[in-house]
């Protein structure tokens, strides 16, 4: 049997006394559309954090595709296929909207690291960019700085941003967080159509969002895996309600 | 969502604007045409013109690191000053040939600018601002030491440089400096243009924009900002070289913190991360301080610092930033 596409073994991460990870062993599928998820605080970004190796853990590993990436830097997980998006939109901002995947193709490409020849000389990534801009609907504002777009726009640019990468696990973090309720359709729209081969997590509050789209989920709850499993079984898990309803309850 | 088939004619007038948006344009011939109407002008200006397009290279270096690799610095004449002493220090042993002195200068600035950029790019904000500022002060108290080498605080004296490709001699009314200084200006304006608009040049872009996403879409950051801050070095070396081998003469003051902060006024006066901010900023301030300075120093700082809080207030961005904006242009690429 093939490795997973994304694993864990008791991943530990802590900030003083305060344990963000605890011993988290999690498994990404090939393919899988999983959704992470749990109430503010649980851990949920700093787990992204660390697996992207934007964090070092304080102990455990990390296995992409069954290699052990622990000690890899950022840029080389990301060649490797590992991509993520930012639940706070962290774009180029004062960039064009067609500017910001161009960046991101001319690093996957490894053009990136042209010195010598203009930009402009690259059209097929130019081409490309728009391809990707397209089926998003942000063809016609690829042009436009990016502040001038609303934040639900720029929350498509997070995607578009990843997708540019090619990517062989994709790590979306609240990608709906911040779009107002009647465009998370197109959110939904664009992960639902991601190629199969994709193994995808994606950490969510949106109930809607994440029983639509994910065939697993894992709760996250004070940095350590509470359930994990088929929605319906997470749905009907009393340790979860009780959870979401305390949550609730003191809100 | 969208229409492709009916927009694809948009989309390839997109691709084609987006693709030659580094192309040249005439108002960048404006400076090198300028330039060569002072010549003929300003007959007796021609020393200080030398000077001017030396500085502006030197701002078009700092220019590179903080208006696009957006790496903040107060310790820049480090390197201008490594550059200036590599050439000084060679023209004063015998080896007087002038364009193999810029090769060192821009290689010695450049090796100081990898080593100094190495560690302290690990760093930024704040730290990284006091550091490169340690970085320049141990070098002036290095050169002000090795008085052997160097001729501390004196000076390096002694320089002799030979005619430019052993034709056209460095004479006293600065005419051949000035074309010199011109064309080494011309030449790193071309390097530096090309820079800029390459893809690694626009990867620094993004670097400034936001780090961390450039870290999230694979970029190696740490890496790129050390090569850039390199390349930059070696361009201010270069400046230096130029400065010490037209006046004929190094000392302490090209390595001191006066001459990272003036350098820096100068660019702000201009507009950063414009590339063209250089050219208009210094000139500006260099020969209204050859006008006024020599009448009253402190009142030249004082109408510096004026016009500083009202930049800061008003204008932002300088002289190119307020003709962008009347132009309703864009933000600095
Ligand atoms: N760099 C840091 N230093 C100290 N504490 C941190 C740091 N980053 C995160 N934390 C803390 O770790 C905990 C988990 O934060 P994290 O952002 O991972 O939560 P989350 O599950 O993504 O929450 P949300 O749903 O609100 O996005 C929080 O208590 C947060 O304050
Ligand atoms: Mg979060």
């Amino acid at each position: 049997m093939s490795p997973a596409a994304l694993e864990t073994k008791l991943l530990c991460k802590s900030f003083g006394a305060l344990a963000v990870s605890s011993d988290i062993n999690f498994t990404l599928e090939r393919g899988a559309r999983h959704a992470l998820i749990g109430p503010n605080g649980a851990g949920k970004t700093s787990f992204v954090n660390l697996v992207t190796g934007v964090l070092k853990p304080t102990s455990g590993n990390i296995y992409l595709g069954g290699r052990d990436i622990t000690p890899l830097p950022q840029a080389l997980r990301v060649k490797l296929g590992l991509v993520r998006t930012f639940q706070i939109s962290a774009l180029f901002k004062r960039l064009t909207v067609l500017e910001n995947v161009t960046l991101a193709i001319a690093e996957r490409e490894g053009t990136a690291n042209d010195i010598l020849r203009p930009a402009g000389h690259r059209r097929a990534e130019i081409e490309e960019a728009f391809s990707l801009l397209e089926p998003l609907g942000l063809a016609n504002e690829a042009m436009r700085p990016v502040t001038e777009l609303a934040y639900g726009r720029q929350r498509m640019i997070e995607i578009a941003m990843a997708l540019a990468l090619k990517p062989q696990v994709l790590l979306l973090d609240e990608p709906a967080a911040g779009v107002p309720p009647g465009e998370t359709g197109a959110i939904i729209d664009t992960i639902e159509r991601l190629p199969a081969g994709i193994a995808v997590l994606f950490i969510e509050h949106d109930m809607e969002l994440v029983f639509r789209v994910a065939k697993r989920i894992t709760v996250l709850v004070q940095g350590a895996v509470l359930v994990e499993g088929p929605p319906a079984q997470i749905a009907a898990d009393p340790k979860v309600r009780e959870v979401y309803l305390g949550e609730s309850h003191s809100q | 969502m969208t229409a492709p088939a009916a927009d694809a004619p948009d989309r390839k007038a997109d691709i084609d604007a987006f693709a030659r948006r580094h192309k040249f344009r005439w108002t960048e011939a404006l400076p090198w045409a300028a330039a060569i109407a002072c010549y003929f002008t300003f007959e007796n200006y021609h020393a200080l013109g030398a000077q001017i397009f030396a500085t502006i290279l030197f701002a078009l270096s700092l220019d590179l690191l903080i208006g696009y690799a957006g790496i903040i610095t107060l310790g820049h004449a480090a390197f201008f000053g490594v550059g200036a002493y590599a050439a000084g220090i060679m023209a004063a042993n015998g080896f007087h040939e002038p364009l193999s002195g810029l090769v060192i200068a821009a290689l010695a600035a450049g090796i100081a600018g990898f080593a100094s950029g190495a560690i302290v790019l690990r760093t930024s904000g704040l730290t990284l601002l006091m550091q490169t500022l340690v970085v320049a002060a141990l070098l002036q108290e290095l050169a002000n030491k090795w008085t052997s080498v160097t001729g501390g605080s004196d000076g390096l004296l002694g320089m002799k440089i030979d005619p430019v490709f052993g034709v056209f001699r460095f004479d006293l009314f600065g005419n051949t400096a000035y074309i010199y200084c011109l064309a080494v200006l011309f030449l790193g304006w071309l390097a530096a243009r090309n820079l800029i608009c390459s893809p690694f040049g626009r990867s620094l872009t993004g670097i400034r924009e936001n780090a961390a996403r450039m870290r999230a879409i694979g970029a190696p950051v740490e890496r790129r900002k050390i090569i850039i801050y390199t390349i930059s070095a070696a361009l201010a070396g270069v400046s230096g070289a130029l400065i010490a081998q037209t006046t004929a003469l190094v000392g302490l003051g090209a390595l001191s913190l006066g001459r990272s902060g003036e350098l820096l006024i100068m660019l702000i006066i201009g507009g950063i991360g414009r590339l063209y901010g250089a050219f208009i900023g210094v000139p500006l301030y260099m020969i209204a301080q050859d006008r006024f300075a020599a009448v009253d120093p402190v009142f030249w700082y004082f109408w510096i610092g004026l016009f500083m809080i009202f930049d800061g207030v008003f204008a932002r961005g300088g002289a190119l930033g307020v003709i962008a904006r009347r132009r309703g242009g864009s933000p600095p690429q």
